[in-house]
């Protein structure tokens, strides 16, 4: 099982200092936090898209992305989310296989239609089109990284006669997508048809993540990708820890009054209860993620979002580092000792190829000697 | 078992809003029983009981609780009897913003019976020009008579009309849910008409 963090890249005045850190601060903080994730041992760094403020997780997540892949050896790159929706399939199509190449493949994505109105009219969008949009853009995204000679026709972009997107996939494995959506049933049954991983689970109820989950996984076996157990679920998380609980209560309580996305909305007490969010020790962070498993089953990847609401980037990094020493390990182990054996990883560009590999082999004709 | 789901949004206790709902709903209950329907459950919503929730729910974009089982009632409700207070010419923001929660084309087609209450009779239009186009928007299936009462109809002269508004819509209602019509038979003025004694009698 993969363990990460996911920024939204919020720019957010530091409620107990009342300092607002600078948008060059912010983006070169945010760098730092993706270096220090692999260097405590954790699998994987997502960053969002926005193009609204105080998000200024950047329009084009690829060009973050690449700088810490220079910067980085290990750990995966990936979006939370990637807007299928107001972006041209064929930008993300060349930007994302560009991606993949510098960073040897080290990087999957997380699509998802954006939750912010006036986005979709700055990019020429109508957001009543949002799932139209995403299963019109996903079709041909997921063409171009397979076939060399495209000619398409949809509703919402020009037609493409003969069109070869460039670069082409790293070893001709197209990255691997994860569809992310809070309450569309329309983009679990998407996620399933293609097979693709399916991600859910931050700001809302576990009721809802769980009707989304299960949608998936019984669309993703009837679609022949492999048993409902055996589909790529990933979870999103919030924490916020300090060594006794208390403490953590104490010293997240401003932040989280101010935050963007719940400041002036229920009380820490409700969102802890209703919500993935969790503050505390270490330890009941450990008991509150092993408890996710019970409500969506064995999943692949799980993410926590660690570094929003204006925390300082001396606190993230502190956070990173107790996720590093004191709750991933135990995590890897409990999660790993109550997974069945034909429940798969997350898929990687190594995985995928080797599968590549063994299809083609198969169907290549076998030579049957001759017995005299 | 018809379920009937009554939302209230006064905020005062004892309100005359809820006043009103529980006899619209107790009127529409005995009218419904009266049409050969074997039972009637009556849910109360208080919208004033949710209001901390209603707020955090439009903050966080899901209800919880209790309040998230009240909306679940009024989306499975067989119909609703809706009373809100008149603020500013208006239904209440309060009542407003709990219709807002509700999930958009859950209440196509479920008949409603519209009432509101207010401190004088000149605001007795707000079910025509406010509760009338909310639902009419939301797709519910509104009843023909909104009860509006004033405070002054809670005695004196206009209680007896009251009660006849009372009665009137939630015959509405029974038509609607158990098919018994309420319409009057057909009255030929000139052949029933009404004797001069009885006329003058009604003088008093």
């Amino acid at each position: 099982m993969q363990f990460g963090i996911f920024t939204v890249g919020d720019v957010t005045t530091d409620p107990v200092t009342g300092r607002t850190p600078t948008e060059h601060e912010r983006i070169k903080a945010t760098v730092a936090i993706a270096k220090k994730a692999e260097e405590v041992g954790l699998d994987v760094f997502a960053t969002g898209e926005h193009h609204n403020p105080p998000f200024i997780a950047p329009a084009n997540p690829t060009v973050l992305l690449a700088n810490i892949a220079a910067q980085t050896e290990r750990i995966v790159l990936t979006t939370s989310t990637t807007l299928i929706t107001t972006n041209d399939p064929v930008r993300l199509a060349e930007d994302y296989a560009y991606l993949q190449h510098l960073c040897d493949g080290r990087m999957d994505l997380m699509l998802g239609r954006g939750n912010t109105g006036p986005v979709y009219p700055w990019f020429g969008r109508d957001i009543r089109d949002g799932i139209e949009l995403a299963v019109e853009n996903y079709a041909l995204l997921h063409k171009l990284w397979r076939e060399e000679q495209v000619n398409w026709q949809g509703k919402h972009r020009t037609p493409l006669q003969g069109f070869t997107s460039t670069p082409r996939p790293l070893d001709g494995i197209a990255p691997f997508v994860w569809h992310g959506s809070i309450r569309s049933p329309e983009i679990a049954e998407q996620a399933a048809y293609y097979g693709d991983g399916f991600a859910n689970h931050i700001f809302w109820p576990k009721e809802h993540t769980q009707q989304m989950v299960q949608l998936y996984r019984r669309r993703f076996e009837h679609y022949g990708h492999g048993t409902a157990a055996q589909a790529i679920v990933g979870l999103g998380g919030q924490v916020f820890m300090r060594k006794n609980s208390q403490d953590a209560k104490r010293e997240f309580t401003p932040y989280f009054d101010h935050a963007p996305v719940y400041g002036g909305g229920p009380s820490l007490e409700t969102m802890t209860r209703e919500t993935p969010l969790t503050v505390g020790s270490p330890q009941e962070v450990i008991e509150r993620t092993l408890s996710f498993r019970e409500y969506v089953g064995d999943y692949q990847r799980q993410l926590f979002l660690i570094d929003h609401a204006g925390l300082p980037l001396k606190t993230v990094l502190e956070q990173l580092d107790i996720l590093g020493e004191e709750v991933v390990p135990v995590l890897r182990k409990e999660f790993a000792a109550m997974r069945p054996a034909d429940v798969p990883d997350a898929p990687t560009h190594a995985s995928l190829l080797a599968a590549a590999h063994a299809e083609r082999n198969a169907s290549e004709p076998t030579i049957v000697p001759s017995r005299d | 078992m018809t379920e009937l789901v009554v939302i209230s949004a006064g905020l005062r206790s004892p309100s005359s809003t809820r006043l009103l709902a529980d006899q619209l709903a107790q009127a529409a209950r005995t009218q419904l029983l009266g049409a050969d329907v074997s039972e009637v459950e009556v849910h109360h919503i208080e919208v004033r009981e949710h209001a901390h929730a209603i707020a955090d729910a439009l903050l966080t974009g899901f209800p919880t609780g209790a309040l998230a089982d009240d909306l679940r009632a009024v989306t499975e409700a067989d119909a609703l009897v809706v009373v809100t207070p008149t603020f500013q010419a208006s239904f209440s923001g309060l009542f407003k913003s709990f219709l807002d929660l509700v999930e958009e084309g859950t209440l196509r087609g479920t008949p409603v019976l519209l009432g509101a209450t207010g401190g004088s009779e000149r605001h007795s239009l707000v079910i025509d020009h406010a509760l009338r186009p909310l639902f009419a928007y939301m797709g519910a299936f509104a009843l023909p008579t909104g009860v509006y009462a004033a405070t002054s109809d809670f005695g004196g002269e206009g209680a007896a009309a009251l009660e006849r508004r009372i009665e009137r819509a939630a015959g509405e209602l029974r038509t609607v849910l158990a098919g018994n019509s309420i319409r009057k038979p057909k009255v030929d003025e000139f052949a029933d008409f009404t004797p001069f004694d009885q006329l003058l009698g009604s003088i008093g």
